[in-house]
């Protein structure tokens, strides 16, 4: 064998190659299914999506038009094709309603959806893991019955109330009866309480729940257990070897939830009347403006893509032998 | 949509016995106050689904436009809508759309996702993989993103709302359903079935299915408040409920465009999601919670007795002969450790009481049940609650351990004490490298800064015969093996200057090869450190190898002290026994194996007298109804046992196996 | 006849570059109505062999023979198991009744059936009236037997026992042991009898056969291999007796061979696969390059795989027969 084969060889076995390669493989074939499964939503659909657009009074000729120009009339491959290089180049189509490009829609609407997610993001994750491991070091083995009785009973109830009735009930609370805060819009830095508040308090609920289950049963780990044989300070047992596994556990679990939060957005953004992509893409199902849909559902559909990636690094990172078990 | 429409893939629960005990626990679960408020508002959620529609109908459709849009009232609870009807009454007629959508939507996931997790079971191993590989693709989006998906695809409204969320939930309880039944294919009676010649979904149906219909039932059923919740969404949103019916999300939407004048049109319906919603989710979480959990965490009654023995009644040991010599490292005296149990107190160790002195190697025997394990662990003090320790006296090296708090004996405990556990792969730290996890102990203990931590690790790993110690000790434990984790753990313990070292199996999960390694290994310290070593094993010969003395323990009491060189001369008949049950390189090939009568005692039901007797030949009237006292004799040794020395006739491995059905 | 042939038989799991050669090329014969003991430690390839005999692993090379005749792929298998954890081998959920007449030939009326599940617990020592309790309700000893029965009732030519007793209690082993030895004795059942414990294989095996590795370094009769082993591994798997002298305490490269590692599956060490381990090998004698290279024939004394062990000085002996010839 000679060095060049030899060295590629072993550049493929190091394990975190492997990983970064499945990983990104995965990823890849995710987005594939993602674009073809949205270009396929509108050929799903029952009946001629154009006429169901512009109505039953729409003249024939107006609909033969829009089908030729939307390129509805070309064989299914030709038209995947389309589309396909249409999604490479930003070219997702036009609005059948605003004869806007969906791009152009689309980008200016996604960043007030952005923001609203990624600040919910932050603000579940730094309410839900000091919460939950802090409750999960202080009820361990039954101790405080009686504060584990009220987190649990409460994160079950915040966790049980969809985010759009938060919203309303806070929309009542907080902006109408006591007016500190506006009703809908984004405005200042004032509107953004309430909405980011009513998307990442179910969400943390959840996750804290999680996080002091896990606490709990990392807390029973055999490596706990030496930790606290070498007589380490409980800071050090605690955070340094009870935490990590708690996160990791925690880590996998909580994508989940944060996945769910990106298509929260879809219902704050409608009680709070937020310019995001969720008015958007309700209104444009009621208006069976399609090409909008599609856009914005792959959209959502990257964003979510995107957010697991970034769990499976972290964890990843987080844990080694995570990266070995893959390869 | 809420956090619980994900169907909570952490119920995933062991699979329960016998029938009525399955029974019995759904009565348990309905016993506790979560549980039974929970199945109250369950059924009465249920109950309002079937008959409000029956009683209030045309309460509920009586448009009466002079009283549009009013704000609560005595006549109208809840106000009124645009045309005038009871907001009230509509939202106790809408629980049986809401509901039958909501139950229609989870039979559909249901329907979907246990073809799509029982799939790869019975398609080869080809097809298999490419339907999970599908769905653990879909399970990346989140519900209500596929949710307005397939609305557009099956139109809006309530038909297409409802497969619209019946076919979102399907990827998570598919994906369940995978890990489950994954997990009880993986078991050894699918194997002995499919080697029986039972065809794939034969199996399926007898095996798999029926153990994991639990968790699935369970997390169905947190499903159903899922896809509740889910539905209220969509029709708040506009896309699923369409005029003239109504649920609670259409109704939720009407009313929000009144929210600053009259809120109650919307808190109303708003409040009836979240009940129900509640309810089906705690109902299910308690059921899991019920069935799950097989041991019971209740407080021990302070100063109560339970049933067993009470502490008066144990027979007080006399402390050890060698109790309160110069050299004791350790001193233990009537050491007990109670847990609380299902019915009553538990005592796994009780009364247990023996000395070890500097260089003395003492090796502690028994079988399942004995309690060895756990008095490894209590004069360690790493029992936590809910266990409790108690002892008479419990000195290490002069100090009592039983006083003073946990800081106070920190230093002493950590540099003085060792602790080498069963499975060193779990025992490490999976996330640290080894060197750190070493060099923990001597930065904590001895006041080293890093570096000096390191080297030290390093050279303790070499002490311990691990090859290439610097480079071993960048590395993760799961990189060394079996063998040399194990040497690496007794490395950890030997950071600070030893004087005792508690292993507690520390060769059951190694080789045969590599366990000489081990108990090389520790006899060589002994040796050159004069360390002392208390070595807890099921394997005789394992402590024959290494220790000078063997203290033998029974349904949590030693039964017997004696030096290594007299096993053959036990007194205790259950140390004869054990001897002889033994197989060695030595046993008679042509006679039985012998066998000892009977089980080993649990902990939960230790009998008043000797535990030994009911399996014992020698025992006597007496040995049932007084437990012997462990009692010294002039040579030192111990034996607690009214006929210590006896011989009987039909003992095990004197004559052909004894009567009575074997074990 | 029930003769059980293994001839050249592979097992291998994996890509040719990350793959594990569990058993490589092994031949073994477990005569008709003998016990044939298999020795190893962990990842010698012993269970793989096994699970290979009742089709629960791919053999990828060589060939499995019952009297000459290939196993049949589908079917109940006349190579029936039992297992190592009793408390995995059986359902929990169904009677122990249920289970063992399960494995009973199919076409067989009710009735018949109950009576043979009464007759296969009596003959395991179990009272027949305990068909109707459930895996729970028994110990692990009696748990065992269960499985015993079961295995027996599909009425096989040859039973593997995969570490049955290493899951007991050492104080009731005996009776699973005894009963091995029994229903040898009264049955004739061909026996592959596996285990880490050279003094339990002692007890009930006529042959032994000691696997590393995946390879058979040892075969010859129970007597002669524990007597006078020709393999050096054979003999650092029997216990030593008591006041030898340890070699290791004079000896650097004695301790060094004494402290070798346990081999990686994965990659296996070239030429004799033991030399790392071997106390007569090139570690210990510089001169002894062959092992190193070259893998050692089996043409010795009870086919020891060792260059060094004394030719075979005649005709391997002759299976060994049930004590009572079946006429």
């Amino acid at each position: 064998m000679t060095t060049a084969t030899a060295t590629r060889a072993a550049w493929l076995d190091d394990p975190w190659v492997r990983f970064g390669v499945r990983r990104g493989g995965r990823l890849l074939v995710s987005l594939w299914v993602l674009i073809t499964a949205s270009f396929l939503m509108i050929h799903l659909i029952p009946g001629d999506p154009v006429r169901a657009a512009l109505g039953p009074t729409a003249p024939a000729a107006l609909v033969a038009a829009r089908r030729e120009s939307l390129g509805l009339n070309d064989p299914l491959w030709v038209q995947y094709l389309h589309y396909l290089r249409g999604v490479f180049t930003g070219d997702l189509g036009t609005s059948m309603k605003s004869q806007l490009p969906v791009a152009d829609v689309i980008g200016q609407r996604l960043p007030a959806t952005l923001e609203l997610a990624l600040l919910s993001f932050g603000v579940a994750l730094l309410l839900a893991v000091p919460i939950g491991a802090t409750m999960g070091v202080l009820t361990r083995g039954g101790r405080r019955r009686g504060a584990e009785l009220t987190f649990s009973s409460t994160s079950v109830v915040l966790g049980a109330i969809p985010e759009f009735l938060l919203g309303v009930a806070f929309v009542w609370l907080f902006a109408v009866q006591l007016g500190w805060f506006p009703v809908a819009g984004r405005s200042g830095p004032s509107s953004y309480v309430l909405p980011v508040l009513a998307l990442a308090l179910g969400p943390a609920a959840a996750l804290a729940r999680i996080m002091r289950v896990e606490m709990l049963t990392v807390l029973q780990a055999d490596h706990v257990r030496t930790a606290r044989a070498k007589r380490l300070p409980a800071a050090a047992v605690y955070f340094r070897h009870a935490l990590p596994g708690a996160l990791t556990a925690a880590i996998t679990l909580g994508g989940l939830l944060l996945s769910a939060l990106v298509a929260g957005t879809v219902l704050v953004e409608n009680v709070f009347a937020w310019p995001g992509l969720g008015g958007t893409i309700v209104s444009s199902i009621l208006d069976k403006d399609y090409p909008v849909v599609q856009g914005i559902v792959l959209v959502y559909g990257a964003g979510v893509l995107v957010v697991n990636l970034a769990v499976d690094v972290t964890l990843a990172l987080l844990d080694p032998r995570s990266v070995i078990r893959e390869s | 949509m809420s956090a619980s429409t994900v169907g909570d893939p952490l119920v995933q629960v062991a699979a329960p016995a016998r029938r009525s005990a399955t029974r019995a626990r759904w009565g348990a679960v309905l016993r506790t106050p979560v549980g039974a408020g929970a199945g109250l508002l369950l059924a009465a959620v249920l109950l309002l689904a079937v008959f409000a529609p029956i009683l209030w109908s045309d309460e509920a459709n009586a448009i009466d436009t002079d009283s549009a849009l009013q704000g609560a009232s005595a006549q109208h609870w809840a106000g009124t809508d645009a045309l005038g009807r009871d907001i009230f009454y509509r939202v106790l007629v809408a629980t049986r759309l809401s509901v039958e959508l909501a139950l229609a939507a989870t039979l559909i996931t249901v329907v979907i996702g246990l073809v799509l997790g029982t799939a790869p079971l019975l398609l080869g191993r080809r097809a298999g993989r490419l339907v999970t590989a599908g769905v653990n693709i879909a399970v990346a989006f989140p519900g209500l993103l596929l949710a307005l998906f397939f609305a557009v695809i099956f139109g809006v409204g309530m038909t297409g709302a409802m497969l619209a969320i019946g076919f979102a939930g399907a990827p998570v309880f598919a994906r369940l359903t995978q890990t489950l039944t994954a997990g009880v294919a993986q078991r050894d009676y699918v194997a002995a079935a499919r080697i029986a010649g039972l065809g794939r979904f034969r199996i399926l149906l007898r095996h798999v299915l029926p153990n994991v219909a639990e968790p699935l039932v369970v997390n169905a059923t947190i499903g159903a408040g899922g896809a509740l919740l889910a539905f209220a969404g969509l029709s708040f949103l506009g896309l699923g409920v369409q005029s003239p019916d109504y649920d609670w999300g259409r109704l939720l939407m009407e009313g929000l465009s009144g929210i600053y004048l009259h809120p109650e049109a919307a808190l109303a319906p708003g409040v009836a999601i979240v009940v129900a919603g509640l309810a089906f989710n705690l109902f299910g979480e308690a059921v899991a919670k019920g069935i799950g959990l097989t041991t019971t965490l209740g407080r021990l009654p302070l100063g109560r007795r339970g049933h067993g023995a009470a502490d008066d009644e144990l027979p007080a040991t006399d402390p050890s002969p060698e109790a309160g010599s110069d050299d004791a490292v350790l001193d233990v005296q009537d050491l007990t450790v109670t847990f609380p149990g299902a019915d009553g107190p538990v005592r796994p160790v009780r009364g247990v009481t023996f000395t070890i002195r500097r260089g003395e190697a003492v090796g502690v025997v028994g079988e399942s049940g004995s309690g060895k394990s756990l008095t490894a662990l209590a004069v360690g003090r790493l029992i936590e609650e809910p266990g409790r320790v108690s002892a008479a006296r419990l000195e290490f090296l002069g100090a009592d351990l039983l006083t003073g708090s946990e800081r106070a004996h920190r230093r002493l405990l950590g540099t003085s004490f060792a602790m080498v556990f069963q499975d060193p792969m779990t025992s490490f730290n999976p996330t640290r490298r080894i060197g750190r996890q070493l060099a923990e102990v001597a930065e904590e203990h001895q006041g080293m800064s890093r570096s000096e931590a390191l080297a030290r690790a390093v050279d303790r790993l070499r002490a311990v015969r691990v090859p290439a110690a610097e480079r071993r000790a960048r590395q993760y434990p799961h990189e060394f093996s079996g063998g040399m984790r194990q040497r690496a753990m007794i490395g950890m313990g030997l950071m600070g200057s030893p004087a005792l070292i508690v292993a507690d199996e520390p060769t059951t999960a190694l080789d045969v090869t590599v366990q000489r390694q081990v108990l090389d290994l520790l006899e060589a310290i002994r040796r050159e450190d004069d360390v002392a070593l208390l070595l807890i094993s099921h394997d005789v010969a394992v402590v024959r190898e290494v220790c000078d003395r063997v203290l033998v323990m029974y349904a949590g009491r030693i039964v017997e002290d004696l030096p290594t060189s007299e096993l053959g001369n036990a007194r205790h008949p259950y140390t004869r026994a054990l001897l002889a049950t033994v197989p060695d390189m030595s046993v008679d090939l042509s006679r039985p194996l012998p066998v000892i009568p009977g089980r080993p005692v649990d902990p939960a039901a230790q009998p008043v007298g000797c535990a030994y007797a009911p399996r014992c030949p020698l025992a006597s009237a007496r040995c049932i109804e007084e437990d012997p006292e462990l009692a010294t004799d002039p040579t030192g040794r111990r034996v607690a046992c009214w006929h210590a020395g006896e011989i009987a006739a039909d003992e095990p491995g004197r004559a052909p196996v004894t009567a009575g059905e074997p074990a | 006849m029930s003769e059980l042939r293994f001839e050249q038989v592979s097992v291998r799991y994996g890509t040719a570059r990350t793959g594990l050669t569990a058993v490589d090329r092994v031949d073994l014969t477990v005569p008709d109505g003998a016990v044939v003991g298999l020795v190893g430690e962990s990842g010698s390839g012993k269970s793989t062999l096994a699970k290979a005999a009742v089709g629960l692993a791919p053999v990828s090379g060589g060939r499995i023979l019952l009297d000459g005749r290939p196993l049949p792929t589908s079917g109940p298998r006349p190579v029936q198991m039992v297992f190592q954890d009793p408390y995995s081998s059986l359902d929990p959920r169904m009677t122990i009744g249920d289970s063992i007449a399960e494995a009973v030939p199919r076409g067989t009326r009710r009735a018949e059936r109950r009576a043979e599940v009464a007759r296969l617990l009596e003959l395991v020592e179990l009272d027949p009236g305990r068909a109707g309790a459930y895996p729970a309700q028994l110990s692990g000893g009696q748990r065992q037997r269960v499985a015993v029965a079961r295995a027996l009732a599909a009425r096989p030519q040859v039973v593997i026992a995969d570490e049955i007793t290493s899951a007991l209690d050492v104080s009731i082993q005996g009776t699973v042991l005894n009963l091995v030895r029994r229903l040898q004795r009264e049955l004739g059942t061909s026996m592959l009898f596996i285990s880490h414990n050279l003094a339990v294989v002692r007890y009930v095996a006529s042959e032994i056969a000691v696997m590393y590795l995946g390879r058979i370094v040892e075969h010859g009769p129970a007597d002669r291999v524990l007597g006078d082993p020709q393999h050096p591994y054979t003999r650092d798997l029997l216990p030593a007796l008591p006041d030898t002298p340890r070699p290791a305490a004079d000896d650097p490269a004695l301790a060094a061979v004494a402290a070798a590692d346990p081999p990686d599956p994965h990659h296996p060490p070239a030429g004799c696969r033991y030399h790392p381990r071997c106390p007569i090998g090139p570690l210990v004698h510089s001169d002894r390059d062959v092992c190193l290279t070259t893998e050692p024939t089996t043409e010795h004394r009870h086919a020891a795989a060792c260059h060094f062990a004394p030719p075979a000085p005649e005709p391997l002996p002759a299976p060994v027969r049930a004590p009572q010839e079946v006429s």
